[in-house]
């Protein structure tokens, strides 16, 4: 019995594995998820400003010499009104400054032809904002001044280290809320995707009637027990493929993005960059993630499995599967609340109930949590799963030789208790 | 006698519906037993009992002197009625999946399935993915997988269905080759023809028991007893008449080849052979008579609607009293 078990993970893997569409995926996924992540800054490159000529009429007469202008932006005094401006098809815009600006910095308009792009607004208003602190600062006739007003800046950046964990680890909770919501995502997606790949899986068997030529060689038990196990060990083929992958592009990208003048200019950003690239952190993340997704998923793919056997189709699955969907979900908004506030009780009730437990807790563990917290939810998860898959095998057992009638829960309830 | 299986007193309720009431079958080591009986009588339960696939709310199941266990699945191969393959799989590697579950090494079950692919002449399919194939063609592949580990016992659960004559002949012939062999089989059918032709024993279900079991050919002669046919020469009318007090049926059949005319008689309970004889000897000059043997589909529809009208009028007696 134990190396048919084994016959039909192998298949089950397998079959799998081997698909195109499971290699496809396995490999475009990450490529995907780097260009998303990756495109907004590419916009933000591509996007730059655009070569623009600006005409400036300049009524306070202080400001204009202090433009400078860029590679993409040419600032051009014009002495002309604006209407002749507006009338001179050189221009792509006309900035006319107020004669109070510098006491009335509002009073600037950029009159333009077509649309322009945030960061050529963002030039002229920083611009104009530097020339008219110049002049105000001057105003007040104190040398160095400039110099003074750097010096008394005060960036504070609150470093938060955790007295109640043996570990001296920094945490921030940005990172923390992040890292968590995340994980609390892909938990997520794995355990419904691959849960229910396991239930349609088994109604497609049950369909084929190969079910019967199956379960004439090994108990129904096994063949359920494998095809969970079969199952699970392709996602978890995807999960360590993505992550290495993405480890790799992380441990690649991280290092120069740290290094980039944009976050060290930002000592929160640092910090957290800092705490990504700490040996360990990620690592113990990962497995933390791997626990819960094999426990919830062992869990939840016992549930799907029992539903699988009652139905005929995938369309009378889903009032069924949708009770099992329920937890799921209510474990994922019951997140959104606790990673607010992770160490309240609700936080730990929901974490410790496995129903909602993976994806809780993988809320709650960026925060850094007790470690008998993490254990004891990982044993209620996994023993959960026991008693599960035991009154799953139960319903199997009878559910895949059911044809014809749609079955509600309290059949399945019944079938439960057939010897 | 050896039995291989024995079935003692099956009982299985579900929800509402009784599938079996207290059935026991003894199978003969060696032997073709036929497990015959109308839609839904509850053959394929019993067989799903016998292969340790349901377990009997009941009664128990000895296989080969012992209580059967999980472990003698390896000893058992079963054709499931309803039957399919996995579509997307190749057929070899396919095969060697099923013959893998029974027990087979991988290098045996290849070598075990070329052999059997080269004799029912389908090797070109090794290849092809199972959804190419037509509904004949896999059912021979899982004729394959069934038998391909020897098993001591064979069920094949209404093997013919969906086979044409050619094929449906091959199977016949493969499953007396490997009844010769030393292997027992069990098959559920109605498909009456095949069970004269290679039943040794049968036990028919109806309504979730046992009403009939017994060897074909001691059956037939006992259902068979009061069944005559007669040819001579006179008056048909004259003979039916003086056969009337003994007969409780009279069917005038045509000529023979010699030219006599025939009559088919059914004794009445009281009546015998000698009777006949001597009524009919004394009105036409007989030529010769003989026991007509019922087929299997007469015993068939005698034993149900017996077994039927006893049921009905246990479970109404009202009606009977009214009658």
């Amino acid at each position: 019995m134990k190396s048919s078990v084994g016959i039909i993970i192998s298949r089950e893997y397998l079959e799998r594995v081997k698909r195109k569409s499971f290699i496809i995926t396995t490999i475009l996924m990450p490529i995907l998820m780097i260009a998303l992540m990756a495109a907004p800054t590419l916009f933000l490159l591509l996007g730059g400003p655009e070569n623009k000529t600006i005409a400036v009429i300049d009524d306070s007469g202080v400001v204009a010499p202090a433009l400078k202008g860029t590679d993409e932006i040419v600032f051009v005094p014009a002495s002309s009104n604006l209407d002749d401006a507006r009338a001179n098809e050189d221009f792509d815009a006309i900035l006319v400054i107020g004669r109070d600006v510098v006491e009335n910095p509002d009073n600037v308009t950029l009159y333009s032809r077509g649309a322009t792009s945030i960061m050529t607004d963002q030039v002229i208003s920083s611009q104009i904002e530097d020339a008219i602190e110049d002049i105000r600062l001057k105003s007040y006739n104190i040398e160095n001044l400039r110099q003074i007003m750097e010096e008394v800046k005060a960036d504070v950046r609150l470093s938060t280290i955790r007295i109640d964990t043996d570990e001296d680890t920094e945490t921030s909770s940005g990172l923390a809320y992040g890292l968590g919501m995340l994980m609390d995502m892909l938990l997520y997606m794995f355990i419904l995707i691959y849960g229910q790949m396991v239930m349609t899986s088994i109604i497609e068997e049950k369909n084929n009637r190969v079910l019967e030529i199956v379960v004439s060689s090994v108990n129904p038990t096994s063949l359920m027990l494998g095809k969970i196990i079969g199952i699970g060990l392709v996602a978890i083929t995807q999960i360590v493929i993505w992550g290495v992958l993405l480890g790799c592009a992380s441990g690649w990208c991280l290092p120069l993005l740290a290094k980039s003048s944009a976050v060290m200019e930002e000592p929160e950003l640092a910090g957290m960059f800092g705490q990504l690239l700490a040996p360990g952190f990620l690592i113990s993340l990962f497995v933390y993630m791997l626990l819960f997704f094999i426990g919830g998923y062992l869990f939840y793919s016992s549930i799907y499995a029992a539903v699988g056997s009652a139905v005929d189709n995938i369309q009378d699955a889903s009032q069924l599967s949708s009770i099992a969907t329920m937890p799921v979900i209510i474990g994922i908004v019951a997140s959104m609340a606790i990673i607010q506030d992770p160490n309240s009780s609700l936080a730990f009730w929901v974490s410790i109930f496995p129903f909602t437990s993976p994806m809780a807790m993988m809320s709650r563990v960026p925060f850094g949590i007790p470690t008998w917290e993490v254990i004891l939810s990982l044993v209620i998860l996994y023993l959960s799963f026991l008693a599960m898959i035991w009154i799953s095998a139960k319903i199997y057992r009878v559910g895949i030789f059911m044809y014809g009638k749609k079955p509600n829960f309290a059949d399945l309830i019944r079938w439960a208790r057939y010897k | 006698m050896d039995n291989i299986i024995e079935a003692r007193n099956i009982s299985k309720i579900y929800t509402g519906h009784t599938a079996l009431d207290d059935v026991s079958i003894e199978v003969p080591r060696g032997k073709v037993y036929g497990l015959l009986g109308p839609n839904g009588a509850g053959k394929t339960t019993l067989i799903r009992i016998i292969n340790h696939i349901t377990a009997p709310d009941r009664g128990e199941v000895i296989f080969d002197g012992h209580t059967l266990t999980a472990d003698d699945i390896v000893n058992i191969g079963y054709l499931p009625e309803e039957r399919g393959l996995y579509k997307k799989m190749k057929v070899g590697e396919q095969a060697i999946f099923f013959a893998r579950l029974k027990g087979l090494s991988k290098a045996d079950a290849t070598k075990a399935l070329k052999e059997w692919f080269e004799r029912l002449e389908i090797s070109q399919w090794w290849d092809k993915k199972v959804e190419e194939l037509s509904k004949g063609m896999a059912q021979k592949v899982q004729f394959i997988v069934t038998v391909l580990h020897r098993p001591k016992l064979l069920i094949f659960d209404e093997p013919f269905s969906g086979f044409d004559p050619i094929n449906a002949n091959i199977l016949k012939r493969e499953m007396l080759k490997l009844r010769d062999e030393g292997a027992t089989i069990i098959f559920s059918t109605h498909n009456m023809g095949s069970v004269e032709e290679l039943c040794d024993n049968i036990t028919l279900i109806n309504r979730s028991h046992n009403i009939l079991t017994g060897n074909v050919t001691e059956l037939r002669h006992r259902y068979g007893a009061k069944d005559f046919e007669l040819s001579y020469v006179g008056n048909p009318a004259e003979l039916q008449n003086v056969l009337s007090p003994i007969a409780a049926e009279f069917e005038l059949g045509g000529l023979d080849r010699d030219g006599n005319a025939l009559a088919k008689v059914t004794l009445r309970d009281t009546s015998d052979l000698r009777n006949l004889i001597s009524a009919a000897n004394d009105t036409v000059a007989l030529r010769g008579f003989r026991q007509l043997l019922p087929t299997m589909d007469d015993i068939f529809i005698r034993a149900v609607k017996e077994s039927n009208s006893a049921d009905s009028q246990l479970s109404n007696p009202e009606n009977t009293s009214a009658e």
